[in-house]
């Protein structure tokens, strides 16, 4: 079963019918043992740091979240939740993230030449680099998937498993071990989006 | 490299897509469901909905289908038509729509794009503006193009962004509907005033008009058209390709 974290952040009813449309047993839930209990979990967010960082504190799934990936459960962040997962973000201030991925969440204007537009929104080619993720195992490299952020994983080279390019090469996914994490929408990138959602479905699930 | 987008655009009144659609294949050429997944299985890259329903029950049945074309199609939804107030941004946000278009409410109510943007972020507000050369000049037009508000459209889209807008849909009611190309000289104006993303809207009536689009105006991100698509006139998958080949950058 997997576990998409609710804590109070956007609307998961997309996300949700995007693992359900793939045939996968999945919860939305805010209920630190069906977490527990999970075989995987979804992070999700929308909005700003600051505002999802201090309630998935405040719901008391931080903890949860934290402890369960350090056992090795796979755990996926989306968009602001893969943000999430790093050591900390400079997103109006300086925040503290999970610390599951090392490295900080940063403007992109810090990166991206005047003339592109912020927040990068669209349709986007993703690059895998020199090794191709299991995440991306149904993919071909420079298939599109649906970004809307002004933010970027920044100093995580070591977790960067896939990039996109905007005036600059931004991180679009990250993973440590068994936590990964997607800066664009998988549940909002057609077929290419759900090829991912089955992939990480599938990890860990022997044939 | 990003994308341009190709979006097309339905009408949806009590519950039906309006407007006429003539597709083989489909069972039921008025549905919302079946023609959203039609169109998100051949290509398109988001999906406009407009509910153009007056009253409260069409309202309601729009809000359940909505749900319905949410939970089968996986590309980004966006809504409009009856936005007024932060409870209807709630009530089709509920439903699974991504971002949500004003037009007219944001006329009667200048903060309400301030308001929205504030609770939802500014990538989920979109200015929707009726725009039409009254004495040369470009003016807003509210009520789905029958009322001239008297005010400078430029102006006016500044005034949206400013206040929050993530994006803008610029639609030319001289061209709309001519089927001749859509209106540069206006949507140039646009693209200089104002750094989000600009949605072209009126006046395609082939492929090549989408391609003097994105060659001649660079900065403008997608194209929104409605009858050629329905109609079958311009097949969206093989648009991507002629464009493609074209040299302009596209998700195929």
């Amino acid at each position: 079963m997997i576990a998409i974290v609710d804590y109070g952040v956007g609307n998961l009813f997309s996300l949700k019918s995007s693992f359900q449309s793939i045939g996968a047993d999945v919860v939305v839930t805010s209920d630190k043992q069906v977490i527990e209990s999970a075989d995987k979990i979804v992070l999700p967010g929308v909005g700003a740091f600051e505002d999802a960082a201090k309630k998935l504190a405040e719901s008391g799934l931080k903890e949860v979240v934290i402890e369960q990936a350090k056992k090795g459960k796979y755990l996926l962040g989306i968009c602001l939740g893969m943000q999430l997962l790093f050591d900390k973000s400079l997103e109006y201030g300086e925040h503290k993230g999970l610390g599951l991925i090392k490295g900080e969440v940063r403007p992109i204007e810090e990166v991206i030449p005047k003339e592109y537009k912020i927040p990068h929104i669209g349709w986007n080619q993703l690059e895998f680099g020199r090794k191709k993720s299991p995440l991306f195992k149904y993919l071909r490299e420079g298939e599109c998937v649906y970004f809307v952020h002004s933010y970027y994983g920044a100093n995580c080279d070591k977790s960067v498993i896939a990039t996109t390019e905007y005036g600059a090469s931004l991180t679009a996914a990250v993973a440590n071990g068994n936590v990964f994490g997607c800066q664009f929408h998988p549940e909002k990138s057609g077929k290419a989006g759900l090829s991912i959602l089955r992939a990480f479905c599938e990890m860990g699930v022997r044939k | 490299m990003i994308t341009k987008r190709i979006i097309p655009c339905l009408d949806v009144k009590n519950g039906r897509v309006v407007k006429g659609v003539n597709f083989q294949g489909l069972s039921d050429v008025s549905s919302p469901v079946e023609l959203g997944k039609y169109y998100s299985d051949n290509g398109a890259d988001e999906l406009v909905f407009y509910d153009i329903t007056a009253s409260a029950e069409g309202r309601t049945l729009f809000t359940d289908i909505l749900r319905e074309v949410a939970r089968t199609i996986f590309i980004p939804l966006t809504v409009g038509g009856g936005i007024n107030t932060l409870d209807d941004f709630d009530r089709v946000l509920k439903c699974g729509a991504d971002k949500v278009s004003v037009n007219s409410g944001a006329i009667k109510n200048p903060n309400l794009i301030y308001e929205a943007a504030k609770r939802y972020g500014n990538q989920c507000v979109v200015l929707s503006a009726d725009v039409k050369r009254v004495d040369g000049t470009f003016r807003v037009f509210a009520k789905g193009g029958r009322e001239n508000t008297g005010m400078e459209a430029i102006e006016w889209i500044k005034r949206g962004v400013d206040n929050g807008a993530g994006e803008i849909v610029v639609n030319s009611i001289d061209t709309d509907g001519v089927k001749k190309g859509f209106d540069l000289e206006m949507l140039d104006k646009v693209c200089s005033a104002v750094s989000v993303p600009v949605i072209a809207s009126g006046g395609a009536g082939k492929a090549e008009d989408f391609i003097d689009l994105f060659q001649t105006l660079p900065k403008v991100d997608a194209g929104l058209a409605a009858s050629i698509f329905h109609f079958g006139e311009v097949k969206i998958s093989d648009l991507k390709q002629i464009l493609s080949q074209s040299g302009i950058p596209m998700r195929i």
